[in-house]
């Protein structure tokens, strides 16, 4: 069995609504219930601090008592202490960055959010960017956070011919407008996780993976706000051959 | 097993996609891969290419329903229909459905043509009760503005409805379709004919929990809507949270309490 690591997994209250799972605990118990290895794990309720980067410590301090959870700390470029933190990040060997510019009131492609994915860059590691939490539809009233669009992430991937970046929740639409909006060369410093993909009977995932390319997927959950049933059972329906499903699975995102 | 998809559509070429029968084919082989033994479907008028999706026109209703008879003529087992009408057109509406429920539909779909609490649809609650089916109705969770293409009701809208006609099962559409799904449970959790389908893209954390306390095992139905990929993923978490008694139930046995006997193959 080939390892399955969820890029796209996060621990601590979301703020909007009561989420069961949110414990390291719940979290693992979750994976092994839907047989993922290894998480990336943000820390969703520090997304919406005033100073996310402070959830960091205990980010780390979960990821040093469990192997299976890799921490994705939160680096916000318009604080003092953002290169130290983005420098941590690096020194601890995280898979990625995390930045919300949207939801911490920051133009999305803006100098800052630029400066901090050419640090990424300079620094060999993909900065992730969510599309959304949830869907718009169901925003507590008082979320009034715009998505991340289109547009941003195009501007972010020319702004500096190091930056990779790695892209969460975004669907269809969203991905053809960026990766046919990029040169091949900037397109391919993109990874997507496949969490808000429709799969069968829409065939948007089977159609991506032949038009994108299926070296640019990821897997990944939203988990626990969002069941990790549901990417696992797209990839199911699928029927990919095992070497596709391994690319996705664990592959591409190494 | 049985497993009963109360909320599948399908496509047929007189619609806006050009892909109807590759859409119409995915389903039904991504049914066969996870054991869906009938796709309770309708079929919205022209699916917006001559009228709106969600405001049919009489002539787009009629075919419509055509089309989906026609697929239940094929796979006469797999597929069962739900007569779609457009309530603004009463008369219409009303021989419609008696043209579709005699010629083997099993219920009748409310999208979004008139608000679900108004007294238009009262003659077609009366129809369904006459012919005791059940009312599969489009739902908005928790619908806070005017949106557009549709005039969408929400759990309140239905649950008026509900109180007016306590004999007819109504079937709360897509839970998981967008929207405060747990605005709609509050509202509904204390109407006993109405019924939650579990379908839609959401496959939010928490969300089927907060189901089981609202209304129980008794009035969950599964089902899918556009996407198969999350049913199946709500149907293997259930797998883990109910017992196998209990997921029967949500899977079939709920389905089968409330459409006309004989309606699924083998239950």
């Amino acid at each position: 069995m080939s390892p399955r690591v969820d890029v796209n997994a996060f621990i601590g209250e979301y703020p909007f609504r009561n989420v069961p799972g949110v414990t390291p605990q719940a979290l693992l118990f979750a994976m092994d219930r839907v047989g993922i290895d290894t998480a990336w794990i943000s820390h969703l309720t520090a997304v919406f601090w005033g100073d996310p980067m402070s959830g960091n410590t205990a980010l780390y301090r979960i990821a040093e008592a469990e192997p299976r959870l890799r921490p994705v700390p939160a680096v916000h470029p318009r604080l003092d202490g953002w290169r130290t933190a983005l420098d941590e990040a690096v020194r601890r060997r995280a898979p990625a960055v995390r930045a919300d510019p949207t939801r911490w009131g920051m133009n999305p492609a803006g100098a800052e959010i630029r400066a901090l994915a050419a640090g990424c860059g300079s620094a060999a590691i993909p900065l992730l960017l969510s599309v959304r939490l949830e869907d718009s539809r169901q925003r507590h009233p008082r979320d009034g956070t715009s998505e991340l669009e289109p547009w941003a992430v195009r501007a972010l991937i020319r702004s500096d011919p190091s930056v990779r970046l790695m892209i969460t929740h975004a669907d269809r639409d969203f991905v053809e407008q960026v990766h046919f909006g990029a040169t091949p060369d900037e397109a391919a410093r993109i990874r997507w996780d496949i969490c808000w993909i429709w799969g069968p009977p829409e065939d948007h995932l089977a159609q991506l993976l032949r038009t994108v390319g299926l070296d640019r997927f990821v897997f990944g959950t939203g988990m626990p706000l969002r069941i990790p049933e549901s990417s696992v059972a797209k990839l199911d329906l699928l029927d990919l051959p095992r070497e596709a499903r391994d690319a996705i699975e664990h592959g591409n995102s190494a | 097993m049985p497993l009963v998809d109360v909320h599948a559509h399908f496509h047929h070429r007189a619609g806006a996609r050009a892909d109807w029968a590759e859409r119409n084919a995915s389903r039904l082989s991504a049914g066969e891969r996870i054991g869906i033994t009938a796709h309770v479907a309708s079929i919205l008028g022209s699916w917006g290419r001559t009228s709106p999706t969600y405001f049919p026109s009489t002539a787009d209703v009629v075919l419509g329903n055509d089309a989906l008879l026609a697929l239940m003529r094929e796979h006469p087992t797999r597929i069962r229909g739900y007569a779609c009408v457009n309530p603004n057109y009463t008369e219409h509406a009303l021989g419609e459905l008696a043209r579709c429920l005699g010629l083997g539909m099993i219920g009748i779909k409310l999208a979004a043509s008139r608000r679900a609490d108004d007294a238009l649809l009262d003659p077609i609650a009366d129809a369904a009760a006459r012919h005791q089916v059940p009312v599969l109705h489009h739902v908005w969770q928790h619908r806070r503005k005017e949106w557009p293409g549709q005039e969408a009701s929400d759990g309140v809208e239905l649950g008026t409805l509900a109180r007016r006609h306590p004999q007819v099962p109504f079937i709360l559409a897509h839970i998981g379709g967008g929207g405060d799904w747990a605005h709609t449970l509050e509202a509904v959790a204390n109407l006993d004919n109405v019924f939650i389908d579990l379908s839609g893209s959401g496959v939010d954390g928490g969300m089927l929990e907060a189901c089981l306390n609202a209304v129980g095992v008794a009035r969950m139905l599964w089902g899918c809507d556009l996407t198969i990929d999350t049913g199946w993923a709500k149907l293997r978490y259930l797998e883990r949270i109910v017992s196998a008694p209990d997921l029967d139930r949500i899977r079939w046995r709920n389905a089968a309490s409330i459409f006309p006997p004989r309606s699924f193959e083998g239950t």
